[in-house]
């Protein structure tokens, strides 16, 4: 997926001001925000289940190599071809490859994240196969000719009225704005696609090394389709996905839909291991799983390896303030939100990323919501300080950080400035109290006003009332 | 009882009165308050913009300013999350002076958890000559998430009388994020004004908090829209009589 990260400030502004998606995400925030904590509150081992979760996440990442191959061993063993991409286009070559040797036509495809960072569709319609999405969200957006603001509830940002028209653009059958109408039209639609597709392509939210199996949580059945029907399954997903054993699957299942909607349990939890077997009436007769890297290796052992522990629930975006204020397209790359912030710098360069680190006030929601315990708000500092010490901020900012060390750490520069400082703010803020413009801070002053200083600073005040004598006040 | 105060640079600066206002409270408590001239900052605007060098080299100099007191109190929840939790758990983890920054973190108290956790002050005499009236308290970030500061100020707010009308999302960031109301203006003033709609709905005059730069910018965007009559004051400045 194209990087437009570098845009974000720009791209946040117009997101700020777009009516239509101002009111679309109004509505997703009590969904995701109360319902994940009504989900919550069913269970009183939540914090226990989180630790457990994060120490989990972090032992097997530390095993990252055995858990890989022992994955490998056990699909292998029941049929599964195993691939390993070391970059976004192996993995695609990977993948046309297998297209092109089993003359595939069409592929239809379930919910991938990492599909959409590899640009996997593009890749695929490039060599003349025709992608079809089945995620309600995602066909509707293949429809937009637009990607994912959402990792979980990709078509967040769109409103039922939007969809009418795009349906009546694809479908050709009169507008319907009734929502189970339209998810039955586009249900009709999808139906001879699945039964047509010669490959399906699944992501997976975990693989499990013990039985070899990929798993697939949606609330749609349709990756029970994608998996099941066509003759060839494609599992495309990142090497961090793995977890040990069926077990850790039980706890990880139990904080990921409640992180994510606010669901007790997805209506479907699909589960995949192997081909076809002798005397199933169901499956594949190859399936191939694509294990990528992408990126994900150069964390194992770094400062930021925590990231790793990423179960994609969406829950730090739901609660990030900034997100819910801009929406995920502003972002500019696959994960938007606070995992963004971290995940884009680390997938596509620092240079590349822009302001996303510094997207973000540190209010710490994210942090606490997140049910692997990721410190996302250190992860981004982390970044911030790469991009001051390879001066990728702005001059002005660095410039006013340099001032700002200068005067801070030399006490009595420090009090004469600050004299200084505060009379003239005074004298700026005249009779109200109260600046409304001032040079270098209009980022604060176009939409606020700065309620000014006094006039003495309290350490000038502290010493006058002192050489009084006695008590203060 | 040797208290030493951090007056933080933004009360220094804009307003000394929520100092003297914590002041006059720890000393109506009978502690013997000192306030060493030479404190500027805690380092926190330079450590979240990734100049951690120099935050390094302020957390150092607040660590020598404040060795001689019994304990060291700040009216911010954001200072103090930045020497309670991040000198110790980040900037000097360790280090040689991590033993020493663990010592100044179990010493240092955000004001309102010091009024009431350590001095076990009681503000019910108080109700009859403050006549506080209704007011609605927003959540600072760093106080609540990195020190738990939710219930303190409010106990202390409704022992001297106050009543308190909760606004929807008190808890949620009001967009300041020190250099991030600079740097990304208007999604900080658009939270701002998130912040602003939920304190008209409280329909509480006065909106109460424990951070000057949260209340800066959430009184800042009042003014902007308008609104000339909601009073904006630090929960130190309510306590002590001191709301101007």
């Amino acid at each position: 997926m194209e990087v437009r990260s570098m845009h974000f400030k720009a791209t946040a502004s117009g997101k700020l001001n777009d009516a239509v998606l101002q009111g679309a995400m109004k509505k997703a925030k009590g969904k995701f925000v109360d319902g994940r904590a009504a989900a919550v509150a069913e269970i009183d081992v939540w914090q226990p289940m989180r630790t457990h979760a994060a120490a989990l996440r972090d032992l097997t990442i530390a095993n990252l190599d055995a858990y890989l191959l022992e994955f490998e061993a056990n699909a292998t063993r029941r049929g599964a071809i195993v691939h390993w991409a070391e970059s976004a286009a192996e993995a695609n070559d990977i993948i046309v490859r297998i297209a092109r040797d089993n003359a595939v036509k069409i592929a239809t495809k379930s919910k991938s994240m990492v599909s959409e960072e590899i640009s996997l569709n593009d890749a695929l319609d490039a060599a003349g196969v025709e992608v079809v999405e089945t995620d309600l969200g995602e066909y509707i957006l293949q429809l937009a000719k637009e990607p994912p603001s959402h990792i979980v509830a990709p078509a967040v940002h769109k409103t039922k009225e939007q969809v009418a028209d795009l349906f009546v653009a694809a479908h050709h059958k009169p507008r319907l704005t009734d929502i189970p109408s339209m998810t039955l039209e586009a249900r009709e639609v999808l139906r001879e696609k699945f039964l047509s597709a010669d490959m399906g392509i699944s992501g997976a939210n975990f693989v499990i090394a013990e039985t070899g199996t990929t798993l697939t949580v949606t609330n749609e059945g349709n990756a029970d389709m994608v998996t099941t029907i066509p003759r060839i399954h494609v599992v495309v997903t990142g090497i961090e996905k793995v977890i040990p054993t069926l077990e850790d699957f039980a706890t990880l299942i139990r904080l990921l839909p409640r992180s994510a909607i606010g669901q007790t349990v997805s209506n479907y939890l699909t589960l995949t291991t192997g081909v076809k077997g002798e005397g199933d009436l169901d499956g594949p007769e190859q399936m191939h799983i694509v294990l990528i890297d992408a990126g994900r290796t150069k964390l194992v052992g770094s400062d930021m390896q925590e990231m790793l522990r990423c179960i994609r629930c969406g829950a730090c975006m739901n609660h990030c303030p900034v997100y819910q204020n801009v929406g995920g397209h502003a972002y500019g790359w696959v994960y938007p939100g606070p995992m963004g912030s971290v995940l884009t710098p680390t997938y596509v360069g620092i240079e590349n990323a822009g302001d996303l680190p510094n997207a973000a006030t540190f209010c710490g929601e994210c942090q606490v919501v997140c049910p692997v315990k990721i410190p996302l708000p250190d992860l981004m500092r982390k970044w911030r300080e790469r991009q001051f010490t390879q001066q990728l901020r702005p001059w002005s900012e660095r410039a006013g950080i340099a001032v700002w060390s200068a005067f801070a750490t030399r006490p009595t520069l420090y009090a004469w400035s600050t004299r200084v400082a505060a009379r003239v703010a005074a004298l700026l803020g005249g009779a109200k109290r109260r600046i409304t413009w001032l040079p270098g801070l209009d980022g604060w002053t176009d939409g606020r006003d700065m309620p000014a200083p006094t006039g003495k600073t309290f350490r000038e005040l502290y010493a006058a009332r002192r050489s009084g004598g006695g008590r203060l006040l | 009882m040797k208290v030493g105060l951090f007056v933080t640079c933004l009360v220094d600066l804009v307003r000394p009165n929520i100092g003297f206002a914590a002041l006059k409270l720890l000393e109506d408590a009978g502690c013997e308050v000192v306030v060493p001239a030479t404190q500027t900052c805690c380092g926190q605007p330079g450590y979240n913009s990734g100049a951690r060098e120099v935050s390094k080299t302020l957390a150092r100099k607040v660590l020598a300013e404040f060795r001689d007191c019994d304990y060291v109190v700040a009216p911010s929840g954001s200072c103090s999350g930045q020497m309670k939790v991040h000198a110790v758990e980040d900037l000097f983890k360790g280090e040689p002076e991590e033993e020493e920054f663990r010592a100044l973190a179990e010493k240092w108290y955000e004001l309102s958890d010091f009024l009431l956790a350590v001095l076990r002050v009681d503000y019910t005499k108080l109700a009859d000559e403050r006549s506080i009236g209704t007011l609605t308290y927003h959540d600072s970030c760093s106080g609540l998430r990195e020190l738990n500061i939710k219930a303190q100020p409010r106990v202390l707010l409704m022992d001297a009388g106050a009543s308190i009308n909760e606004m929807i999302d008190c808890e949620k960031c009001c967009g300041f994020g020190g250099t991030f109301s600079v740097k990304l203006g208007e999604i900080s003033t658009r939270m701002a004004e998130n912040k602003c709609a939920n304190i008209r709905l409280s329909g509480a005059p006065m909106l109460v908090g424990g951070d000057l730069g949260c209340l800066l910018n959430i009184e800042g965007r009042l003014r902007r829209t308008g609104d000339e009559t909601t009073k904006v004051a630090h929960y130190a400045e309510v306590l002590a009589g001191m709301v101007k």
